[in-house]
C-alpha cells in the first residue's frame, strides 16, 4: 500500500503518480490521507487502483475516473465522479451537486445524501444514493439508473431521456416530461441487482420507478408551455 | 425593385416582404423559425475599416523579397504542450452531427496541408477527423456528448464553451433528421429526437467554479494541453477578465455574425454584439491584465471572410480568426451548381441556411449517406487549403503594404473607419480626422 499525504505533498504530484499507473502499474493500494478539501483529487485515472481518500474532498475529486475504486471516507464536493467512465466510487459521507455529471459508467454510490443535480446529464452511470437527493437530479439524463433510497426534490427527472429512476422515499415532484412508471419484474432484478451491487440492504419492493414519458422528443407546438 | 416594376406600390421599410413572410409561416405553423448560418442582417463590420499603407512615413515592404512572416504559437501562458500554427486562420469548431464524417475529415485535411488547427464540436471527436487533423482542438461543451478522458488526453488543446456568437446563452439543437443511429450513439441519445442541448455546463456555475474546471481538465491531461476559453461575444470586457482569471490560455471570442447550425432566427439576429466591437474590449480586458500579445492568445471569430478581415482582426489585436461559415463555402456549401437541388428545398444557391434540416444538396450539413457521399473528403480539403492560403496571401499584402515583418506586427495605428459607428466601436480614427467618437 501507498501513503500519500496530501499536507506534504500536492494534488498534482499525487495525480501524476496515479496516471503513471496507466503506464506502468507499480502499485494498486493507494491511501491519501490530508485531503482537506482539496479539488480534483484522484481525477483521470486510467487503471484497476484502490484509492481510499482518508477525509473531505473538494470538487471533481475521481473525475473521468476509469477503472480506478475510489473511496472517500468524508463528504464530496461538487462535481465527484464527473464524466466517470467505468470502474466504482464511493462517498462515505454527503455529496454536493453535481454528483457524477454527464458520467458514462460505473458505479457511484452515495451514503448519505446527495445534493441538487444529482445524475446532471448522466450518459450511462449508474448511481445508488442511501439517503435523498436534492432537486433537479437526473436532469437532462440520457442513460444509467439513479437510485435514491431516501427522499427526492423538486423536479427529479426533468426533460429526461432514457434514465431508469427508482426512489424509496417521497418524490417533492416531478419535472417536466416525467412520469411515474410501473415496477415490472424485470426492474425488480436490476434494482436488487444494483442495490446489492453497491451494498446496501433495502427491499426492491419498496421503490418506485420513474421515467421518460417522451413527450418532449420531438417538438410539438401543444408542449410549448413545458419548453 | 417593385418601384421599377409597379412605381405605384410601395413597400413599407417597417413590414417589408420578408417580415410579412415571416408574420405568415408564424401564424401557418406557431412555432418559431429555426435556421442555419449567422446573422444576415447589415451590422458594422471589417468592411468598414481601411487600411492606411506606407507611404513616407512608414515604408513598406517587398512583395516577394522581404519576409512577412504568418507562424504563431497559442497556449503559452500555462500549457507544457503550446500549439504551433503556421497561420493565424484556424478552423472553428462544428459538430460531426451538423457536418458530415466527410466534411469533418475535409476540414482536418485542409488545416492539416497548410499548418493550422481544426476543432471539434457539439458531439465529440471522429476518429477519422483525430486521423486527418494534425492539430485538433477538442470541444468541452456543456452537453459533453461523447466527452471522454482518451479523447481528451488524444486532443492537442481543449476548448471549454460558454458560448457562440449566433447564440450567447443558447445550448446546442440538432433536430431528429440528423440523429442517425452513428450520431445517436456518439451522443447517448435515442435516434431522431430532436436533440436540445444544455445552455449551462452541468457542474459547474460562475467564474470561479469555471477556475477549478479548468485545474481539473489541466489535472487530468497533466498540464499538458493549452485550455481555450470561448465565448459568445456580448459583455466582453467583463468575460474576457473572467476567463482570464479562471486560468484560460487562449480566448476565443465569437460575434454575433458567427454560423451556427441550427438556432432559432430570433436569436441568431436580436443576441449579441458584432465582432468589430467586440475584439477591442477583449483586447482592453487583456492589456490592462498585461496578458495582451504576453501569455493569453486571442482567436476571434464572427464573419471572416477575406485576408483583409483577417489582417483587420489581427491590427486591432487578435492573435488569430477562426472560421465556420466561410469554410463550408470553400468546401462547397451554396454552390451554384446545386441551384436546382436548393430550389427544390425552396432555396437558391447564395441562400440556402436550412442546415438543420440536414438535406444539404452539396453533401455538408447532412447525415444522409448518399448526400454526404457527393463530397470528396480529398479533394475537400484541397480546397480548403487552397481558401486558408488565399487568406493568408491576401493578409500578408495588406501587412507588406504596411511595413510588417509579421502579421502580428499590424496594429490600429494601422486602420482608419469609414463610419461613425465603426469608429466607435473599432476605436480607431474616422478616416481623415484624428477623431474616435468617445475618446477624443
Ligand atoms: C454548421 C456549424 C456548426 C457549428 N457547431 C458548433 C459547435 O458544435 N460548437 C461551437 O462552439 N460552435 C459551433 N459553431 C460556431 C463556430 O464554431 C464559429 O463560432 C462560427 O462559425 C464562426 O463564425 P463564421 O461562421 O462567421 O466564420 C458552428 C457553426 C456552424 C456554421
Amino acid at each position: 500500500m501507498m501513503k500519500f499525504d496530501l499536507a506534504s505533498h500536492s494534488v498534482r504530484e499525487l495525480n501524476q503518480l496515479l496516471h503513471e499507473q496507466a503506464r506502468q502499474l507499480t502499485e494498486r493500494e493507494w491511501l491519501v490521507l490530508n485531503p482537506g478539501g482539496a479539488h480534483s483529487i484522484a481525477c483521470g485515472i486510467d487503471q484497476e487502483l484502490s484509492v481510499t481518500i482518508d477525509g473531505h474532498c473538494g470538487y471533481y475529486c475521481a473525475g473521468m475516473n476509469k477503472k480506478a475504486h475510489v473511496t472517500i471516507r468524508g463528504n464530496a464536493g461538487v462535481g465527484v465522479a464527473e464524466n466517470m467512465m467505468s470502474g466504482v466510487v464511493r462517498v462515505l459521507g454527503d455529496a454536493s451537486q453535481s454528483a457524477g455529471a454527464t458520467a458514462h459508467g460505473g458505479l457511484l454510490v452515495i451514503e448519505g445524501n446527495a445534493s441538487a443535480r444529482c445524475g446532471i446529464a448522466m450518459k450511462g452511470i449508474d448511481i445508488v444514493v442511501k439517503g435523498s437527493v436534492g432537486h433537479m437530479s437526473a436532469f437532462m439524463g440520457q442513460a444509467g439508473r439513479l437510485v435514491v433510497c431516501g427522499d427526492a426534490g423538486d423536479a427529479l427527472g426533468d426533460s429526461l431521456y432514457e434514465v431508469r429512476i427508482y426512489v424509496r422515499g417521497k418524490v417533492r415532484s416531478l419535472g417536466a416530461d416525467c412520469i411515474e412508471k410501473p415496477m415490472r419484474e424485470e426492474h425488480l432484478k436490476e434494482l436488487r441487482e444494483l442495490l446489492a451491487r453497491a451494498d446496501v440492504d433495502a427491499d426492491p419492493r419498496d421503490f418506485r420507478r420513474y421515467g421518460s414519458a417522451r413527450q418532449l422528443y420531438n417538438f410539438k407546438v401543444d408542449n410549448a408551455a413545458a419548453y | 425593385m417593385t418601384r421599377d416594376v409597379l412605381p405605384h406600390l410601395r413597400e413599407s421599410a417597417t413590414f417589408d416582404r420578408a417580415v410579412i413572410h415571416e408574420i405568415q409561416r408564424a401564424a401557418e405553423t406557431g412555432i418559431y423559425d429555426i435556421r442555419g448560418w449567422g446573422a444576415k442582417r447589415r451590422v458594422p463590420h471589417f468592411d468598414d475599416l481601411l487600411f492606411l499603407g506606407a507611404s513616407m512615413s512608414r515604408y513598406p515592404l517587398e512583395g516577394y523579397r522581404e519576409k512577412c512572416a504568418t507562424n504563431v504559437v497559442l497556449g503559452t501562458r500555462y500549457a507544457k504542450k503550446p500549439i504551433e500554427i503556421s497561420t493565424p486562420i484556424t478552423i472553428a469548431g462544428m459538430s460531426f452531427g451538423a457536418l458530415s464524417a466527410q466534411a469533418k475529415e475535409a476540414l482536418g485535411r485542409g488545416a492539416s496541408i497548410v499548418g493550422t488547427s481544426t476543432t471539434t464540436g457539439d458531439g465529440g471527436m471522429t476518429p477519422e477527423e483525430r486521423e486527418h487533423s494534425k492539430i485538433l482542438v477538442y470541444q468541452y461543451l456543456p452537453s459533453r456528448y461523447g466527452m471522454n478522458p482518451d479523447d481528451l488526453r488524444k486532443a492537442d488543446a481543449i476548448e471549454v464553451v460558454l458560448g457562440q456568437g449566433a447564440k450567447p446563452g443558447g445550448g446546442g439543437m440538432l433536430l431528429g433528421q440528423k440523429i442517425t443511429e452513428r450520431v445517436a450513439k456518439m451522443r447517448t441519445l435515442p435516434v431522431g429526437v430532436d436533440q436540445r442541448s444544455a445552455c449551462r455546463h452541468p457542474d459547474w456555475t460562475g467564474p470561479d467554479d469555471l477556475a477549478i474546471k479548468i485545474e481539473e481538465l489541466r489535472e487530468i491531461t497533466d498540464w499538458e494541453k493549452p485550455i481555450y476559453v470561448k465565448i459568445g461575444a456580448t459583455r466582453t470586457y467583463y468575460d474576457v477578465k473572467l476567463a482570464v482569471k479562471a486560468g484560460a490560455d487562449v480566448v476565443v471570442l465569437d460575434g454575433m455574425q458567427g454560423g451556427t447550425a441550427a438556432t432559432q432566427e430570433v436569436f441568431i439576429e436580436h443576441v449579441g454584439i458584432p465582432i468589430l466591437a467586440a475584439i477591442p474590449q477583449a483586447v482592453q480586458a487583456l492589456q490592462e491584465m498585461n496578458v495582451h500579445r504576453n501569455g493569453v492568445q486571442l482567436i476571434v471569430s464572427g464573419g471572416i471572410r477575406t485576408g483583409a478581415d483577417v489582417a483587420k482582426a489581427l491590427a486591432l489585436g487578435a492573435d488569430a480568426v477562426a472560421i465556420g461559415t466561410a469554410a463550408l463555402i470553400a468546401l462547397g456549401c451554396n454552390h451554384p451548381r446545386w441551384d436546382a437541388e436548393y430550389r427544390k428545398l425552396g432555396s437558391a444557391a447564395g441562400f440556402y441556411d436550412d442546415y438543420h434540416l440536414g438535406q444539404d444538396p452539396a453533401g455538408i450539413s447532412t447525415q444522409d449517406p448518399e448526400l454526404a457521399k457527393r463530397l470528396d473528403p480529398v479533394v475537400g480539403g484541397r480546397r480548403i487549403a487552397n481558401y486558408l492560403r488565399v487568406l493568408t496571401m491576401e493578409a500578408q499584402i495588406i501587412a507588406r503594404a504596411c511595413g510588417k515583418s509579421h502579421l502580428l506586427n499590424l496594429e490600429p495605428e494601422d486602420l482608419v473607419a469609414l463610419t461613425v459607428e465603426a469608429a466607435a466601436m473599432a476605436r480607431v480614427p474616422l478616416a481623415g480626422t484624428n477623431w474616435i467618437p468617445g475618446e477624443s
